[in-house]
């Protein structure tokens, strides 16, 4: 039946089509994603790019808990506008600690991955609380909770330390168990200021 | 010839789940519209975590992927799958598990979000524990469909079939692979990828999502549905076979053009564009199979909203499934990434394809599952409006926002340097932003007006007691 009698026989199959849909689909994936799992230039980190600190890791995950990511993204085009905007574009290297990434897709914001060092502490904490104060217009929400609670209540950071480098973050023993002593005393939206005020800053222009 | 099974099918399961779809369509396009007036009133928040946009946003994608749509989806397969395999569902109560176990998942998975347990990754951003509920869930789903399939009395397999299957397929397999991650709490992780590979396998799930979930499954609807509702067989089968292959087939490449101009390798980037623009022959050919096999039947729109809505739902997926292909060529994405434009692209598949064909399909079974005239067709008639208008200001407002923003971001002077404010950009989208939110509520009561009249048919009625019609000799089973 010139070419469609494979197709009867599939058409005639459960087996024969669950396994048919598998093995068409996984294709594309496996040819794209293969090389780039394997490409070690994606591992290496590059520049000064360092694994985040435990206060910088709590505000990383709130950050995340906030969805900061749904409006602002984390990655510089190679394009004249945005290096002019933002800095120097972002390099893959930047980003081999960063579980998951944080790209993102939608600039309702401006991208933030050269955010680090750009304000003051004081500015951020002002903008987080109420953004309105320093930016007349702007529609981002204000974050009040995050004065109300404690960085330490915010997750487990030894366990999260330690899992990072079963993940093969190189943390050192000592990190890890000073992670605690690291959060005392500081309140959820400092730990969230020094990871922005981290953003960006491992890039150097010499490369890796 | 007489009835080869005097079995009954199961559609009690069928009435549940499209109750709880129809519940969630309500429920996640109130937050959608909340989220559009919050980017206009940010203070809409009140101060409460739980309704801060960033919260929100998750919980209104999620709520309609996988609460409206995967419940609508689940319904459909279960209605479609007994009446093309000729016998009732296989398992019944694994098909029960399936529809209150997914229910369960959402509600809580949904709480979850605004609770702040969030991986960030798009469409996949229920913590561990949820994942692993899904992919049990999913299992399930699998064995019910694919059981019901295995005992069928008439040989072939309809090709509506075929795409529900590469619906519950690819996606175990997109969902296992991208969410797999280290516990290190009771609710949160880490990826297991970092940094560039995790963006690329993210894409590969987020794309892939949209096209195995809300393309190829829906389109599972779309060739069981169309044909019942036109009275028509399908135009081309052969057409349908080769598209569907095709569309499995290059589907997957296309995810990297999410990453454009990204930290990606550059190869992956042009692979994804290219597979994208192929993309655009299976999809067209879908569309155009469609459209042939209700060329002959068209008088049928004029009493038949359903089947309005069917249609019109053909019209806006040849709209978005060519509007993504052009995205996805680079100097295209250059203007359109990270704008508005991408989120008016999502909505003219969400609104105008997912929800039209949907509302089409509930407004076809209600009436046939109780027995009972659809209560009212004036005010399905006036949904169908209302649907239509909705949709098309949410595109054209988002469309308008989202060109000028990209193109106001990339705009230099002379001598290299930024025409506009990021902050002037912003502010100028508010009336855009208005347009959108009036085009939201304009398709939320359209959506409410459903809701009543399936209520309103549906009330205090149980499933027919439908059975399995005789199969032709020729394509049966002998069992």
């Amino acid at each position: 039946m010139n070419g469609m009698w494979l197709h009867r026989k599939i058409e005639e199959n459960t087996g024969l089509l669950i396994f048919g849909i598998l093995f068409v689909s996984a294709i594309g994936g496996l040819v794209q994603l293969l090389p780039i799992l394997e490409q070690e230039s994606l591992e290496t980190a590059a520049g000064n790019t360092r694994p985040y600190s435990a206060i910088e890791l709590t505000g990383r995950d709130i950050y995340i808990r906030e969805g900061c990511s749904v409006c602002h993204s984390q990655q510089i085009r190679p394009l004249i506008a945005e290096v002019e905007r933002y800095g120097p574009y972002s390099r893959a290297g930047e980003f081999v600690y960063d579980r998951p990434f944080l790209w993102g897709s939608k600039r309702t914001g401006p991208d933030l991955h050269r955010i680090g060092g750009k304000y003051s502490d004081d500015w951020h904490r002002i903008h987080l609380l109420d953004p309105r104060a320093v930016v007349p217009g702007s529609i981002m929400p204000a974050y009040p909770w995050l004065v109300r609670r404690e960085a330490s209540a915010s997750g487990d950071i030894t366990a999260k330390m330690a899992g990072l480098r079963r993940l093969g973050h190189p943390y050192t023993d000592a990190e890890i168990a000073g992670a605690e002593a690291d959060l005392e005393g500081l309140l959820e939206i400092d730990a969230l200021i020094a990871y922005l005020q981290s953003l960006g800053t491992g890039f150097t222009e010499e490369g890796p | 010839m007489e009835a080869v099974s005097n079995k009954v099918y199961h559609d009690t399961v069928v009435i549940r789940l499209i109750q709880f779809s129809v519940i969630w369509a309500l429920l996640a396009m109130l937050g959608g519209v909340w989220l559009a007036a919050e980017l206009i009133w940010p203070g809409l928040d009140f101060g409460q975590y739980w309704l801060s946009f960033g919260r929100l946003r998750p919980l209104h994608t999620n709520g309609v992927i996988f609460g409206f749509g995967v419940s609508a989806l689940m319904a459909t397969a279960f209605y479609s799958v007994q009446r093309t395999s000729h016998v009732p569902l296989f398992l019944p109560r694994l098909a029960w598990f399936c529809c209150y176990a997914w229910q369960l998942v959402v509600l809580l998975g949904g709480l979850s979000l605004l609770a702040g347990y969030n991986t960030s990754k798009e469409y996949a951003e229920l913590e561990w524990p949820f994942d692993i509920a899904i992919a049990i869930v999913w299992v399930c789903f699998g064995v019910v469909f694919f059981g019901t399939i295995a005992m069928r009395r008439i040989r072939p397999i309809y090709i509506s079939n075929w795409f529900y299957g590469a619906l519950i397929i690819v996606i175990a397999m997109l969902h296992i692979v991208n969410s797999l991650a280290l516990p290190v709490g009771l609710i949160q992780s880490y990826s297991l990828f970092a940094g560039a590979q995790d963006a690329m396998v993210q894409w590969w799930y987020g794309h892939n999502a949209v096209g195995f979930l809300l393309t190829g499954g829906f389109l599972g609807m779309l060739y069981y549905f169309l044909p019942k509702h036109a009275g028509r067989p399908i135009w081309s089968y052969r057409l349908s076979v080769l598209a569907f292959w095709a569309f499995v087939y290059s589907y997957i490449w296309a995810g990297p053009h999410h990453l454009h101009y990204n930290s990606v390798p550059e190869w992956v980037q042009s692979l994804g564009m290219v597979m994208s623009v192929v993309l655009l022959a299976p999809s067209w050919a879908t569309m155009v199979n469609g459209i042939m096999t209700v060329s002959t039947a068209w008088e049928k729109l004029r009493t038949d909203p359903a089947l309005k809505f069917i249609v019109l739902s053909l019209a806006f997926y040849g709209l978005a499934t060519f509007e993504g292909p052009m995205m996805s060529i680079r100097s295209v994405n250059v203007v359109s990434h990270f704008t508005d434009w991408t989120i008016g692209h999502v909505h003219s598949g969400a609104l105008g394809w997912n929800a039209m064909i949907t509302y089409g399909t509930f407004y076809f079974m209600a009436p046939r599952l109780v027995g009972r005239e659809l209560y009212s067709s004036r005010l399905a008639n006036l949904h169908f409006w209302l649907a239509l208008a909705g949709t098309m200001l949410y595109i054209v407002a988002m469309w308008a926002a989202g060109v000028s923003q990209g193109l106001l971001w990339l705009s230099v002077d002379d001598i290299g340097e930024l025409s506009f404010d990021f902050k002037d950009i912003m502010a100028s989208m508010v009336p855009y932003y208005i347009l959108r939110l009036v085009a939201g509520l304009i398709f939320l009561a359209g959506t409410f007006l459903m809701a009543y009249n399936l209520y309103m048919t549906v009330r205090g009625r149980p499933a027919l007691r439908a059975v399995p019609p005789a199969v032709a000799p020729a394509f049966g089973v002998s069992r």
